[in-house]
């Protein structure tokens, strides 16, 4: 097949790569653009280590065709915060012992962003429904909802 | 000195690694990429129990942008040798089929190609001519006399000692069965359980200029993997440069040494890079699981609540090969019983082979499952005779100083005061001569036995 040439902004920069037509985003990301944050772990939308943002929604990177984010907005866990300016959910799950091995965390950060970009008060219920898509097998899932609670409160408080 | 002194003890400590995995700069084995790497994909058994007569992957061979081809005859020690140094033996598994297959799934043979679409198609195009016979799906006819035998050394069990089971035997079980208020039973089992990490097993092995092989791993065990891949490829294991220590979750899951040693030859045999990733279907059908347990019980219990006579017959399910389940089922002999004095034990228990996949290490395995069947069992024996689940643990709980059935003198118990503690966070009052009790209280006033 012959490869096609996608633009889309990647973390507020503009980029172009060649990609083969049927490539999901997340491949695209891993192996063509080498920003590795995003996981890869079941490759058919089941466990949402892979989400990163379009146009600020959460997406399974594994089930988008790159082709579809042409002249989009995509952002990974890279683009919100690298040390030592961490975002404030990198900060939490840090202090809140919210990642264990590690694996799920960009995905379960990235839809929380998502979350909290559009509703910054959610309730703990609200912060569990927007993770419902994305699953933890070590740490459990409560120190996750207690760091994404201590931002909510941040937030008010700032 | 006291704790606060120490420094360390009681102080909360970040976690080295934390930074890295929540900015995503962590890397794990699917995040390495080499320039010139290949991708490997495992042409596996699509039955469960045949003789393989013929692979023929000359399609496989000639398909555009396949590199190599691995089979049997290119591995130098063609066995996993996981647990050969604790004495599980023989050798029953090989690195790749070339005989027979004995799960559905099991790994025959490699293909190597420029991409990992490449390698998947062309996997799809090996001929395999096996001889499908029926498999022994279920543990108790295996063990039965019907069974077809799957094991080469003549049943379908570990042998220990020359049984086919794991005996423990302990006081007089069958007198004191006798002279019991109570003979309560109860039967309990458990399906087999995926561990299901979100990272897939995975290996990266990078052939290096001096002859040594650098190898990305995300085993839960890497000097064990270096030691077993070492055996399998029949090098010194300082040709193998090992990198490790970083799991997307394991849970007993890898530790089986069942990426590298492929992924090595491949990388041998080709002189670049290989990586070889598992798909999630691989992981959830194809790595090994928490074992399928049937346990029964039979307890001989007094009206005051002590259980004086306790047997248990157990059949663990290995699947098709040892892993580590021979050694699980030790561990689970032992803790049978359960933490509790019972002055007359009998237990069978058995590692049986069927032809399923392979079983082997999960989360405290072949305990874990002890200890379910054996406090359903203790809420059993509650309610049969009456009494409340506090009061029956606490009276039957194992003193220091008593014996075990194992031969093993208690030493440091601590059950009787984890209960009472228990009690006390969710607001239970216990009665005042539960209360009293204590671990130390063998020979004295509350030892039932002693």
């Amino acid at each position: 097949m012959e490869s096609i040439t996608v633009t889309f902004k990647l973390n507020g920069k503009t980029t172009a790569v060649a990609i083969e037509p049927l490539e999901s985003l997340r491949t695209v990301l891993r192996e063509h653009l080498h920003l590795h944050a995003t996981k890869a772990g079941c490759g058919q939308g089941g466990c949402g280590s892979c989400t990163v943002l379009v146009n600020d929604e959460p997406v399974l990177s594994c089930l988008m065709l790159a082709a579809l984010a042409d002249g989009q907005e995509v952002t990974t866990l890279e683009g919100i915060g690298t040390p030592p300016h961490m975002h404030p959910l990198q900060t939490a799950f840090f202090d809140r012992f919210a990642a264990q091995c590690g694996y799920c965390s960009p995905g379960m950060i990235m839809a929380a962003k998502a979350l909290l970009d559009k509703n910054p008060h959610p309730t703990r219920a609200e912060i569990a429904e927007a993770l419902a898509g994305n699953l933890c097998r070590c740490t459990g899932y409560v120190a996750i909802l207690d760091a994404i609670e201590d931002v909510v409160t941040q937030m008010q408080e700032a | 000195m006291g704790v606060k002194q120490l420094g360390i003890v009681g102080q909360s400590v970040k976690r080295r690694d934390g930074i890295g995995h929540v900015t995503g700069q962590t890397q794990y084995v699917d995040d390495v990429f080499y320039t010139g790497m290949l991708w490997l994909k495992m042409v596996r058994s699509p039955i469960s129990r045949g003789i393989i007569h013929g692979i023929d992957a000359s399609k496989a061979e000639a398909f555009p942008g396949v590199v190599a081809v691995v089979t049997a005859k290119d591995v130098p020690n063609n066995w996993y040798t996981i647990l050969c140094l604790i004495g599980v033996e023989p050798n029953d598994e090989p690195v790749l089929a070339h005989e027979e297959v004995m799960y559905m799934g099991e790994p025959i043979c490699a293909i190597v190609a420029e991409t990992e679409a490449i390698a998947a198609e062309a996997a799809a195009l090996v001929k395999l001519d096996i001889e499908e016979l029926p498999p022994v799906l279920d543990m108790e006819f295996a063990i039965s006399p019907d069974a077809p035998v799957i094991k080469k050394w003549g049943n379908n069990t570990f042998m220990y000692d020359g049984y086919n089971h794991r005996k423990l035997r302990f006081g007089d079980f069958e007198k004191a069965i006798q002279q019991a208020d109570h003979v309560i039973e109860g039967d309990y089992s458990l399906s087999p359980i995926e561990h299901a990490p979100i990272e897939t097993h995975c290996c990266v092995v990078k052939p290096e200029p001096d002859g040594r092989l650098t190898v990305h791993s995300n085993t839960q065990a890497l000097y064990f993997t270096m030691d077993n891949t070492a055996i399998i490829l029949q090098v010194p294991s300082q040709r193998l440069h090992m990198i490790g220590g970083t799991v997307g979750g394991g849970f007993g899951g890898k530790v089986d040494v069942i990426t590298e040693p492929i992924t090595c030859i491949a990388a041998m045999k080709t002189g670049r890079p290989v990586k070889w990733r598992w798909t999630r279907e691989e992981e959830m059908r194809k790595s090994s699981t928490r074992a399928g347990v049937k346990m029964h019980y039979t307890d001989g219990v007094m009206n005051d609540g002590r259980i004086i006579a306790r047997k248990v017959r157990s059949l663990e399910d290995a699947g098709a090969y040892h892993r580590h389940s021979p050694y699980g089922v030790q561990k689970h002999m032992a803790n049978l019983p359960g933490p509790y004095t019972i002055p007359n034990v009998w237990v069978d228990a058995y590692c049986v082979y069927t032809n399923r996949q392979p079983s082997s290490a999960m989360r405290g395995f072949g305990v874990t499952e002890a200890t379910f069947a054996v406090e359903c069992q203790m809420e059993r024996i509650a309610r049969t005779i009456g009494m409340d689940s506090w009061e029956i643990r606490l009276i039957n709980a194992y003193r220091n100083g008593q014996m075990r059935p194992v031969r093993k003198v208690v030493e440091d118990a601590t059950l009787i005061e984890t209960i009472q503690a228990a009690a006390e966070l969710i607001g239970y009052e216990l009665p005042a001569h539960l209360k009293a009790m204590s671990s130390d209280d063998y020979g004295g006033k509350g030892g039932h036995h002693g």
